[in-house]
């Protein structure tokens, strides 16, 4: 089932000033229930204003957006079940936590949505453990939480709202290499026990490769491709054009490649790189490796 | 929302507005405001509608901005203009209905203050539109410099507001994406009812009195790091100095106030 889908999606800032921009051009898009999509484009390519658009936060220009089949600006009272529908993680969401304990805050959206005081309970502890925060931190204050922490409570307090897409913008940004293989292990985990639809945004394509299905390409406001991993990847030189990063091992292989080394077009995990060019080795020298 | 908001903003261009120093447009438009307000008959204001007209041609900016800015002023406005007209009753009687007077003086009294307040707004916006932030405390730093023989702390002071005016985007900018942020996750901001709109304002005032002081704190250590220690033998990148358009448009500016006291004197 097609759950989000955009008809012509366009947004402009601040029109009729010298300062007008165009920051999202005329996008058309369809994605399926259930798929991790990384969402990925140069700074200023777009990509954070359309998330804002897949909840309703910003208004298209024109255009229209649909989820679940229906057209979210139909009726504006229903925006807000529209937020409990499609959660929206911000960039550095560490700065937005304001309770007392950490535990009040990740159930400020719950509360929002009206629920029992045990079904919120049951939500809190719930995405609390996606994130791995525990019980003694719930009672903390957040303020009183490392960085990393702080970032995990805030991305809990969206989770808790089970959304059934639920955006990140940038989950990883600003923390050190092993904070985000935490961070973005947990996502993971998270999609694959809730089933739910999940937008990465970031401009690390190391990072989205290795988890996401699928890939969307955005490039100066304009949807530049939309399809699974391996496809994308296949157009490496054009991405690195557009000023984006392909991982370094698709990098490598496509230097072997052009050198004589019959490699696929698409290898962007070092396991797959490793199997390809054993496999060649191989054939080359009659079936034996040597190392 | 904060985006609409454009009093006190800045455009950029190279206009001939632009390209003044930025100390004489500051005197100059406290000229102009005392042009606005001489006299009290109407045709004492055509002097400052013309000048105002003169400096918006030169500026090169498109109207539309100037409605804008008014927009939000309606309200007082009409307020103002139905209270003098209520009010004020001398003058010929135009009608009459019960106390209710519709009189001559009132009329004029509301139509002259509506022109004046939104020509003191254009005038107004036209010095910001047109010169930067840093330029404007810059200046005002210049123009107050006299008052360093009485031990006012003139740097500090400009400093302070150079300050103060560089955060006003950067924590709107903050604001809307706290706000954002609580609404995503179902703040009350779009409910109707005032107490849950009140309520809503704490999950944003927090968050940005926490990043405020962490911003404040950078800031000084960044600039304790770079060894500021005020005004005491600092130097300047652009050292401002009149040249022959600032002169001719001081000049021009002086003439247009002269003439309007000589009509108001005289007439």
């Amino acid at each position: 089932m097609v759950i989000l889908r955009t008809e012509e999606l366009t947004y402009q800032y601040s029109i009729g000033t010298p300062f007008e921009k165009t920051a999202v051009d005329h996008v058309n898009l369809e994605i399926e229930e259930g798929t991790f999509v990384g969402v990925i484009g140069s700074t200023g390519s777009g990509k954070s204003t359309l998330m804002q658009h897949f909840n309703g936060l910003l208004k298209p220009t024109s255009g229209h957006i649909y989820i679940k089949d229906k057209d979210i600006w139909s009726d504006k009272n229903n925006l807000r079940d529209l937020r409990f529908q499609v959660g929206l993680v911000f960039q550095y969401p560490e700065y937005q936590l304001f309770e007392e304990t950490v535990y009040r805050d990740i159930a400020f959206g719950p509360l929002n949505m009206g629920l029992t005081e045990n079904e919120v309970r049951e939500r809190v502890y719930e995405a609390a453990a996606f994130v791995k925060l525990t019980e003694e931190q719930l009672e903390k204050s957040p303020f009183s939480l490392s960085g990393g922490q702080k970032r995990r409570a805030a991305i809990a307090g969206v989770m808790a709202m089970c959304p059934s897409v639920l955006i990140l913008d940038e989950p990883t940004a600003g923390l050190d290499p092993m904070g985000r293989e935490e961070i973005l292990a947990e996502i993971k985990n998270y999609h694959k026990k809730t089933g739910c639809t999940v937008m990465l945004v970031s401009h690390s394509m190391e990072d989205v490769s290795r988890y996401a299905d699928k890939l969307l390409v955005m490039n100066k406001g304009k949807m530049f491709c939309y399809d699974d991993t391996k496809e994308v990847f296949k157009r490496a030189e054009e991405l690195q054009k557009m000023g984006l990063a392909v991982p370094e091992v698709t990098r490598i292989c496509i230097e072997l490649k052009n050198r004589g080394i019959p490699l696929d077009d698409s290898i962007y995990t070092v396991d797959e790189a490793v199997k390809q060019i054993l496999e060649f080795y191989k054939s080359k020298n009659g079936g034996e490796v040597l190392c | 929302m904060l985006k609409d908001i454009t009093i006190g903003q800045y455009f950029p261009g190279n206009s001939f507005l632009h390209r003044l120093d930025p100390r004489f447009k500051i005197v100059m438009t406290l000229m102009y405001i005392v042009m606005l307000f001489m006299g009290n008959e109407i045709y004492s204001l055509i002097f400052g509608m013309v000048y105002c007209a003169t400096a918006f041609f030169l500026s090169k900016l498109p109207i539309k901005l100037f409605g804008k800015n008014i927009k939000p002023l309606l309200p007082i406005l009409l307020m103002t203009a139905i209270l003098d007209i209520i009010f004020i009753r001398e003058g010929t009687v135009y009608f009459q209905l019960g106390i209710f007077k519709l009189t001559e003086d009132g009329v004029f009294t509301a139509v002259r203050m509506i022109v004046r307040i939104i020509f003191l707004i254009i005038g107004s916006s036209l010095l910001t539109y047109t010169t930067s932030p840093i330029q404007l405390t810059d200046a005002i730093e210049r123009l107050l410099s006299p008052l360093k023989k009485l031990h006012f702390p003139v740097h500090s002071f400009a400093m302070m507001m150079t300050i103060a005016l560089r955060f006003i985007p950067t924590l709107m900018d903050e604001t809307d994406k706290i706000i954002a942020a609580q609404k995503a996750r179902g703040a009350g901001f779009d409910s109707p009812k005032l107490k849950d709109k009140a309520k809503a304002l704490v999950p944003v005032l927090i968050p940005l009195f926490v990043s405020s002081f962490r911003r404040a704190e950078e800031l000084a250590t960044a600039m304790e790091c770079r060894c500021y220690r005020g005004d005491v033998g600092r130097t300047k990148m652009k050292i401002m100095k009149a040249g022959m358009n600032d002169i001719i448009s001081f000049i021009f500016t002086l003439i247009m106030l002269c003439a309007a006291i000589t009509v108001v004197v005289l007439f």
